[in-house]
């Protein structure tokens, strides 16, 4: 079920070739069906690499978890390199217990991921 | 939906209860995944279908600072509990995680068909001993004892 505001992720593209997701909410079974359409549609054409930035997002279910899982392996195959930034620990926490810490390229800060 | 409210009295129970912000997080996440769980498998994604969620502290005792069970109870078809596993992780696909996320939050997950229809699940997690001093350091909680972890449900 997509959530009725189609807002809550910002799109910006600070260099060529470079887009930054930023979901400004957290990420249940009712918003990860958006944040997995703009992922899908910012993927490929020109975009060589994808950060999420997860900053505002103080909370994150499995769907959201299985919404990136698909999104690194859609970025394989597209050879988009797909970064997530700004993770706080409570999100960090589930990526741990899914053992999917060390699967995902995560650094500290959005500066950090657009120029790795 | 109403996920986040859930998520939120869950979260502000189990502080109540003794909680640290990191544990109250982790368990809002397991009746999270329990609850989306029942709407996507249970009720096929229906979103207006009823589910009960009942919270019992368990009480603090000398060798325990006390718990929480969380009982979520639904009308959906039933299904045999020792069928309710969890995917291997060392396959890394979208999906199936859910389960999985609930048995390493919780202390002990129990499934059981309900008399008539839908399934019962019981969540049980004890609260940590505060770090109070060296010499309680290494003491367990032992109102339920991880050994009897129930890891059924998938």
């Amino acid at each position: 079920m997509a959530h009725s505001n189609p807002t809550y992720i910002q799109i910006d593209r600070p260099e060529q070739g470079v887009v930054v997701l930023s979901p400004s909410a957290d990420i249940d079974m009712s918003r990860s069906p958006e944040l997995r359409a703009i992922l899908r549609q910012e993927m490929g054409g020109g975009v060589h690499k994808m950060v999420v930035d997860l900053e505002e997002v103080h909370y994150m279910d499995s769907s959201g978890l299985a919404t990136l899982v698909e999104a690194m392996r859609n970025a394989s195959k597209t050879s988009t390199q797909l970064v997530i930034c700004n993770m706080n620990q409570k999100v960090n926490a589930i990526f741990e217990i899914a053992r999917l810490d060390s699967f995902f390229s995560i650094v500290g800060t959005r500066d950090e991921a657009i120029s790795l | 939906m109403y996920l986040c409210g859930a998520r939120e009295l869950v979260g502000c129970i189990a502080r109540r209860i003794g909680f640290d912000d990191m544990d109250c997080s982790k368990i809002s996440l397991a009746v999270d995944e329990a609850l989306s769980n029942i709407i996507r498998h249970g009720y096929g994604k229906a979103f207006d279908r009823p589910i009960w969620i009942g919270i019992s502290p368990i009480k603090p005792t000398t060798d325990s600072i006390g718990g929480i069970i969380i009982t979520i109870e639904d009308e959906a078809k039933q299904v045999e509990p020792c069928k309710m596993k969890g995917r291997e992780l060392h396959d890394i696909k979208p999906g199936g995680l859910g389960v999985h996320i609930i048995q390493e939050v919780m202390d002990e997950v129990r499934y059981e068909k309900r008399e008539k229809v839908g399934m019962r699940m019981i969540l049980t997690k004890c609260a940590p001993r505060p770090m109070e001093s060296p010499r309680l350091s290494d003491r367990k909680c032992v109102c339920i004892t991880p050994q009897s972890k129930s890891r059924t449900r998938s």
